[in-house]
């Protein structure tokens, strides 16, 4: 059966969902919770499609579709949508999430509960719409849109420094996309000025049909590149994110965690890595090097968190650096395994996200320093806790070891000395999250509060099930993942290794030197 | 014979009701002036109907070229009667709450739309004159309709004074213009000088006298002094009137005279233009961002806003002038809609319009907090909205000869960002204050307005080819 639109589907029927919620009677609560519930999950039933129908040979686009969107002034914009195999998982990871988040904060949501749902299922329209438009214009409308629900989930439903937060957010976010737009137009006008298909204008930079010179190019990469490391986010640009994550309810926490700063390494594999690769390049050296400061440098400060949002929230800080440094190696083991990371962080922090909120419930605090034996009265709650710990550590067998290994083998080809850092914050990530575990859930219980404090509800079980599952099975059997992505990312690293000119080698100063032979063409 | 004289038919309409307006003024009892109102508005829809026969007519001059006929002031005189006839529309309800309701009110908005429609369509600089009078006095007396009230009087007096110093300019540079080409006419001055070539001195000090004069109108910086003040002292159903009618009839009435008679000495008039773009943007947004009464934020961000619309002027291409037109559209319907929201938000007197006041209005009041957010979101350029692809059309076609005109022009949208965002803080992000009555119910009619506009913001943000399009043709003439 050939199913037509398949994108178009998944992106808009959660926005649809959300425009009926409007019709629901005011009092029923319920049923607006289980109709969200039930169309997130209808989402991702539809994610599973070109999953399992996508042909993993294939490096292009698929499930491709194209329609008119925007026509005048001789511009032409298109609503071109299209996955291929780096944004089909981050797709399927989106609509993986959300019912779960949805769920988690099933009795959590005390004031404006609709709201809140349409807020939920609008961001899942947004983010899945970043991952799958092809229009340098329409990925920046859903790169945009998608702020705005993320705005008010943290600022009405979040905690007591929320409005900061929120504030925060969308000031650091909008200072990168913005320019990022100058950068698109740009792009656009020295493309001929009458498309802004992604397909298209890679293709002229490919052929040489648009060549730039070497400072253009250098200053579009700068400028895609300060939108997508503001979201990863890349140290120094990270202070939005412990705040964000800190003040956000679990369920804009998880969405935060889980899939808004795989957007930043998304973009960077989807945008500037196929249409800038000289500028990568140049670049590269400095970005791992951020990412490495960022890894050891998010790891030492989650370390001394005493609020475990916060301590989970620099731990993200820490992994997303080691994506960095895979990217940046320009391996395909590092371009990988940090797609296979993106995946993994998203189940593992989204599962501690989860973890913790469920813990908030009960016991109205996040300090380390309140807990202790938790595991005396929710033995469950310890045990799921104890497995999303390891995931997130990278122990082998779950998933968090699979992307972590082929990232440091990826690096360690490229550069020894950066493989040796990136080491390091696994070993200080098994330091933080072994130690935060045991002064949350081993030793005495210190206040009864923390005896008392009740085990996982049923409905809890159904939320860190599913993402256990995934977690064991990408972890023992990673290869129906790495197969499909494989294609895609190969095509991405050509691209920057044709770059890298005739003198080959990595140390690209070469190819810098000369400008000139850059730009000779316009 | 007669059907020569066709065009100025909608303008004669207008006139014609303004007259009648003040003529049945005296005969009407006070409570049935809203009557005089609908009048208005009948007479704006009838005049957009019979120019309707105009659009794609071929161009063509009337009264020795002083008045053109031509898609551009066919665009822009709808654009006038739609503003006027919406101004109309929300003021009825609103007048009879402040005791304002008197037939001259709407005469004088019939009236100040007449005066916008001939700058649109003027060619000559002596009709571009008479215009903006007709429209500067219908709105100095708008501006102090409010009598009884010592502030609303001192701004109009303040407007008053200002603006009869910035007509004197203009008026002076005329008369400069007139010395060096020897003629007021749009197409004689272009050729004379064309002829001439660029070192003509006078014909440059003329140009910036008349950019001074118009700069006045549309509150550009550093002639915006005026604004925050008078568009905090009027009353709201003219604040709103001000922010965009007069202010887009000051861009019709400046892309004509720039385009058409003074294309030779563009790299003077651009470079000048830039500066103050950059200068009224900025000062716009950074001084918005201090404001915590919602109408004077809004004058403020007013001024940000032509700051933006001056980058389509600064290209200097069909696609900017283009981009000119489309944002003032965009910019009329989002402004509009959110001193409606505004005004029916308030009380009695034009109170409540603080920031404090709008604490918790997401529960107290769902729809019109809904509807503001919406008509800021489209005012700080989020996409999705008609403000995003304003912007978004401005800037590309400045790009990429003013690179860092556009920049600046980013970064301000940011700093925007804040201040618009900061009322959503307040309406969604806060508890209501104690003791803060429940807010008015807002009038049927009102709130078909208030949707209508929100509607107008999306639609022209998902679907805009339509309303592109029309712009695009109507900057033929011009460019």
């Amino acid at each position: 059966m050939q199913v037509t639109n398949i994108l178009s589907w998944i992106t808009y029927l959660p926005a649809a969902a959300a425009a009926t919620l409007l019709l629901f009677p005011r009092e029923s609560l319920r049923a607006m919770k289980w109709f969200a519930f039930t169309s997130s999950v209808i989402v991702f039933l539809l994610a599973l499609y070109p999953v399992y129908h996508m042909d993993p040979g294939m490096p292009g686009m698929q499930f491709e579709e194209s329609a008119p969107w925007i026509r005048a002034g001789g511009y032409a914009v298109s609503h071109h949508l299209g996955v291929d195999g780096i944004s089909l998982f981050l797709v399927a990871l989106t609509a993986f999430l959300t019912p779960l988040a949805l769920l988690a904060s099933w009795n959590s949501i005390s004031k404006a509960l609709r709201p809140f749902l349409i807020c939920m299922l609008l961001l899942e329209t947004g983010m899945v719409g970043v991952f799958c438009a092809l229009d340098l214009v329409l990925f920046y409308v859903f790169w945009e849109v998608m702020l705005i629900p993320m705005y008010f989930l943290i600022g009405i439903w979040g905690g007591e420094r929320r409005v900061y937060a929120a504030v925060k957010f969308i000031l650091y976010t909008m200072v990168g996309s913005l320019l990022m737009l100058v950068a698109i137009i740009y792009l656009c006008l020295a493309n001929g000025g009458t498309t802004f298909d992604l397909q298209t204008i890679h293709q002229n930079l490919a052929s040489g049909a648009l060549q730039l010179t070497h400072r253009e190019e250098m200053w579009l990469f700068l400028a895609f590149l300060l939108a997508f490391a503001i979201k990863v986010p890349m140290f120094p640009l990270h202070t939005w994110l412990p705040d964000a994550h800190v003040e956000a309810p679990t369920a804009g926490s998880v969405i935060l965690a889980g899939v808004l700063l795989k957007m930043g390494t998304y973009g960077i594999l989807r945008f500037c890595l196929p249409l800038f690769p000289t500028a990568s390049l140049t670049a590269a050296p400095y970005l791992i090097v951020l990412g490495l400061i960022g890894i050891v440098y998010g790891a030492l400060v989650a370390m001394v968190q005493p609020d475990l949002k916060k301590l989970v929230a620099y731990s993200s800080v820490s992994h997303m650096g080691l994506i960095i440094v895979g990217i940046f190696a320009f391996t395909i083991q590092g371009l990988q395994g940090a797609t296979m990371q993106m995946l993994n962080h998203g189940l593992s922090t989204g599962a501690l996200f989860l973890l913790v909120g469920m813990i908030y419930d009960r016991r109205h605090t996040r300090m380390i320093a309140d807990f202790g034996g938790l595991a005396h009265g929710s033995p469950a709650l310890a045990a799921f806790f104890m497995i999303v710990t390891l995931s997130s550590i990278g122990l082998p067998g779950l998933n968090g070891f699979v992307g972590e290994v082929l990232i440091l083998a990826g690096t360690f080809l490229r550069n020894r000395a950066y493989a040796a850092i990136a080491a390091t914050g696994m070993i200080l990530g098994a330091v933080y999250m072994l130690w935060m575990y045991q002064r949350v859930f081993l030793g005495a219980a210190a206040a009864p509060a923390n005896r008392e404090m009740g085990d996982i509800s049923r409905r809890e079980k159904c939320v860190l099930i599913p993402v256990v599952v995934m977690m064991v099975w990408m972890g023992v059997y990673p290869a129906p993942f790495l197969r499909r992505m494989e294609a895609s990312l190969h095509a991405v690293q050509q691209r920057v290794h044709d770059a890298r000119g005739p003198e080959g080698g990595y140390h690209v100063r070469n190819v810098v030197g000369q400008p000139g032979t850059q730009g000779a063409g316009r | 014979m007669i059907a020569t004289y066709f065009p100025i038919v909608p303008l004669l309409i207008l006139v014609a009701a303004g007259m009648l307006v003040m003529v049945l003024e005296p005969f009407t009892a006070p409570e049935r002036k809203a009557r005089l109102g609908q009048m208005a508005v009948v007479a704006t829809a009838l005049a957009a109907y019979s120019l309707a026969f105009q659009w794609n007519a071929p161009p063509r001059t009337l009264f020795r070229g002083m008045f053109v006929v031509d898609n551009f002031s066919v665009f822009f005189q709808w654009l006038f009667l739609v503003i006027t006839g919406i101004s109309a529309l929300v003021s009825i309800r609103f007048n009879e709450r402040e005791s304002l309701s008197r037939g001259e009110y709407y005469a004088l908005l019939l009236f100040a739309c007449a005066g916008m429609s001939l700058m649109a369509a003027s060619d000559d600089l002596l009709l571009t004159f008479l215009a903006l009078e007709i429209l500067s006095i219908s709105t100095y007396v708008l501006a102090g309709f409010k009598r009884n009230e010592a502030h609303s009087n001192e701004s109009a007096l303040k407007y008053f004074l200002l603006g009869s110093f910035a007509t004197a300019f203009l008026l002076y540079g005329i008369a400069l213009i007139y010395g060096s080409s020897g003629s007021t006419n749009y197409q004689s001055i272009r050729t004379v000088i064309h002829l001439q070539g660029s070192a003509q001195v006078t014909a440059v000090a003329g140009l910036v006298l008349l950019l001074v004069g118009f700069g006045f109108k549309a509150a550009l910086v550093p002639f915006h002094a005026w604004a925050p003040d008078v568009y905090e002292g009027a009353p709201t159903t003219v604040t709103a009137f001000m922010t965009v009618g007069p202010k887009a009839a000051a861009f019709a009435a400046l892309a004509r005279v720039l385009a058409e008679a003074f294309p030779s000495l563009a790299g003077d008039w651009t470079s000048l233009l830039w500066a103050v773009s950059i200068l009224t943007m900025t000062l716009g947004n950074v001084v918005a961002v201090q404001q915590t009464n919602i109408k004077r934020m809004l004058a403020y961000s007013a001024i940000a806003h032509a700051g933006y619309i001056l980058i389509g002027l600064v290209a200097n291409t069909r696609s900017g002038y283009g981009a000119v037109l489309f944002y003032l559209v965009i910019y009329a319907v989002m402004n509009l809609g959110a001193l409606t929201i505004v005004l029916s938000l308030s009380r009695q007197g034009d109170k409540s319009v603080n920031l404090d006041d709008y604490a918790g209005l997401g529960q107290r009041a769902p729809f019109a907090a809904a509807a503001l957010s919406v008509f800021l979101i489209s005012l700080a350029g989020i996409p999705l909205t008609g403000g995003f692809i304003g912007k978004f059309y401005l800037f590309s076609s400045a790009l990429p000869h003013y690179l860092g005109l556009v920049i600046i022009a980013v970064l301000n949208s940011v700093i925007s960002v804040y201040y618009y965002f900061r009322v959503m803080v307040f309406m969604y992000m806060r508890e209501p204050s104690q003791g803060e009555p429940e807010p008015e119910p807002i009038n049927h009619s009102v709130l078909a307005i208030i949707a209508i506009c929100a509607v107008g913001v999306f639609w022209l943000g998902i679907q805009p080819s339509g309303l592109l399009h029309l712009a695009s043709n109507s900057v033929l003439t011009l460019k």
